[in-house]
């Protein structure tokens, strides 16, 4: 399967990606260079094979059913949560806006 | 006095603890080691005061007679992708520059709470993405090793390049690596230094900044077996803040080292004997097998017939997976925020994204959301996670067969930089004897080997069952025994 320029384009606008047109003709040829070289997985007889979830065995775990469990991934830590955003005000994270 | 940056963890931890040399005397020479080096780039930030400051508790711990941690003064670089407290962490992209993590990960702190202080963050392959250390927003690594008779800069491996680079340079006696598809032991490889990737789940994942979840591992790059086992150590343990953590002590490595392979069968897997791969890496191979075969090792023919399709299939596990994890750069929450004039919030995700990630970046990402986009993920990724079970199906059975399996690191020796950077492909193809390992979870290491005609490092590697990293280190230890690998980077920087 090959990809092409309107579907990389497409790919990119998903991705929330913004991509010129040189980009994107330098883009094109590199995926379906990486895409030509992944077919040959359609070599292998996969029928009755199961896809792996888990890579080595593990339970999964529930925490105490309690606030607050593990201090560092508690809440009350607004300032902290904020402190790397681009733009906070009164608290929130700032953004464009939205709605007209 | 000797020379303290020769030394390396056990002999800085023991040397501090018996009081030939103070903590602070050891900082200060690595402090000024890493000042001397910056044409390696090496390190993104340094932190010097980071160091002084943990050597100072360490001898003050020494002067009231208290327990000193098993890394007690031992100064370290740390990859730029494990979030440390109010120091810059970058993960080598734009879009996390100046990013100020208000935590420290789970790894980071086990290592400070074991007594090791902090050089600097350590420069890699942007999101760990690359396997040459060229795709860094903070620009190259280059290795400390040249080929003989040449003067161009040689690239240290990726995605741990910093690290690699720091440690053969002798401006740090450990460094954190992370490994996704090998970005621990190729470049310990391309170095001449140790590097383990611990069973999948060994170490934390808390506070390492995503690529493929279910690939991610953090571990140990030190210059001697040893070294990795008393790091790794510190490193591991059980994390309830990581959903995959592993709830299982963490053994005595460091005291259960041995050479002594009686007993133990080796597994030599035919399919590792690829075209194109280098004549003298094949011979470091056959060499490897009388080493452990003088250590008292049964050496046994294995199969591991999907090999050739690991690669492949890792190519579109680890970019789907990343496409999800790096949803998350948005320019709302943290990083980079890139708003053109009047532009909504779409336009900006867009316009922050194009600006803060690199090529290499942008180009799994597109790869994984094609992959994962409807029409596409079951001929893709529901196919790549069957070929992964047929992987590690492959695996279990040899371990019918088995105790460990040796095979080459790499299928080439370090190249120039920029030698490769124009071929996506080729750059992948670097990591066709790692992936394998990196897709069934296991316990995997690099050990320095010998030089080539270039004068150039090769390495070993050795895979375990799951959970027998203690298999692993005593297998490396006999192939460091036997190696004699003393040899040196000559100084340029």
């Amino acid at each position: 399967m090959s990809v092409t320029r309107e579907e990389v384009a497409r790919i990119a606008s998903l991705a929330r990606i913004k991509m010129g047109d040189a980009e994107l003709d330098r883009m094109v040829p590199e995926l379906n260079g990486i895409l030509d070289w992944v077919e040959q997985l359609g070599e292998v007889d996969t029928s009755g094979v199961e896809p792996m979830t888990a890579v080595i065995p593990n339970t999964l775990r529930l925490r105490d059913d309690v606030v607050d469990a593990i201090p560092e991934t508690a809440g009350g830590r607004r300032e902290d949560v904020l402190a790397n955003a681009p733009a906070a005000e009164h608290g929130f994270f700032g953004v464009p806006k939205v709605i007209e | 006095m000797t020379d303290l940056t020769n030394l390396g963890v056990k002999a800085i931890r023991d040397g501090v603890a018996g009081g030939d040399f103070t903590a602070r005397e050891v900082a200060e020479a690595f402090n000024a080691a890493v000042a001397d080096a910056a044409d390696l780039n090496a390190f993104i930030v340094t932190t010097p005061d980071h160091a002084l400051a943990a050597a100072d508790a360490v001898d003050a711990k020494r002067a009231k007679g208290e327990d000193l941690g098993t890394m007690g003064g031992v100064p370290i670089g740390m990859k730029d992708l494990f979030a440390t407290k109010g120091v810059q962490t970058t993960a080598a992209s734009h879009i996390l520059e100046g990013f100020t993590p208000q935590y420290e990960s789970t790894v980071s702190q086990n290592l400070w709470d074991a007594g090791a202080g902090m050089l600097g963050k350590l420069n890699l392959d942007q999101f760990a993405m690359g396997s040459s250390n060229e795709t860094s927003y903070f620009g190259n690594v280059a290795s400390p090793w040249k080929k003989d008779g040449t003067n161009a800069a040689m690239s240290p491996g990726g995605s741990s390049g910093g690290s690699s680079s720091a440690v053969a340079a002798r401006i740090a006696p450990a460094a954190t690596g992370t490994d996704t598809g090998g970005s621990i032991r190729q470049p310990a490889a391309f170095t001449g230094i140790c590097g383990i990737k611990p069973t999948y789940g060994r170490c934390s994942r808390w506070g390492v900044v995503a690529f493929a979840s279910s690939l991610d591992q953090a571990g140990p790059m030190a210059r001697s077996v040893e070294d990795c086992a008393i790091m790794l150590e510190a490193m591991a343990g059980f994390d309830p803040k990581d959903a995959t953590s592993l709830k299982m002590d963490v053994p005595a490595w460091e005291a259960g080292l041995s050479a002594d392979l009686k007993g133990k069968k080796i597994g030599i897997p035919k399919e590792y004997r690829m075209d194109g791969t280098d004549e003298e890496i094949l011979k470091s191979w056959e060499q490897g097998k009388e080493w452990l075969r003088d250590a008292g090792a049964e050496i046994v023919d294995i199969s591991l017939p999907h090999t050739k399709y690991a690669l492949p299939a890792y190519y579109i596990i680890a970019p789907a997976e990343a496409s999800s994890n790096l949803a998350r750069y948005d320019g709302v929450r943290y990083g980079l925020r890139d708003l053109p004039d009047g532009a909504g919030l779409q336009d900006m995700y867009a316009a922050t994204r194009a600006a803060g990630f690199g090529d290499e970046v942008k180009r799994r990402v597109l790869i994984g959301t094609y992959v994962l986009s409807a029409g596409f993920y079951d001929a893709y990724y529901t196919q790549a996670q069957k070929i992964r079970t047929l992987v590690a199906q492959d695996f279990e059975e040899a371990w019918g067969e088995c105790d460990a399996i040796l095979a080459p690191t790499t299928p080439t020796a370090s190249f120039p930089l920029g030698s490769l950077d124009k071929d996506p492909l080729t750059m992948y193809l670097n990591d066709v004897f790692a992936v394998p390992a990196s897709l069934a979870g296991l316990p995997a290491m690099s050990v320095p080997a010998m030089l080539n005609g270039d004068g150039l490092p090769l390495g070993l590697q050795i895979v375990g069952k799951p959970f027998d990293e203690q298999g692993v280190l005593n297998a490396g230890l006999a192939i460091q025994q036997r190696a004699g690998f003393d040899a040196q980077p000559e100084k340029w920087w």
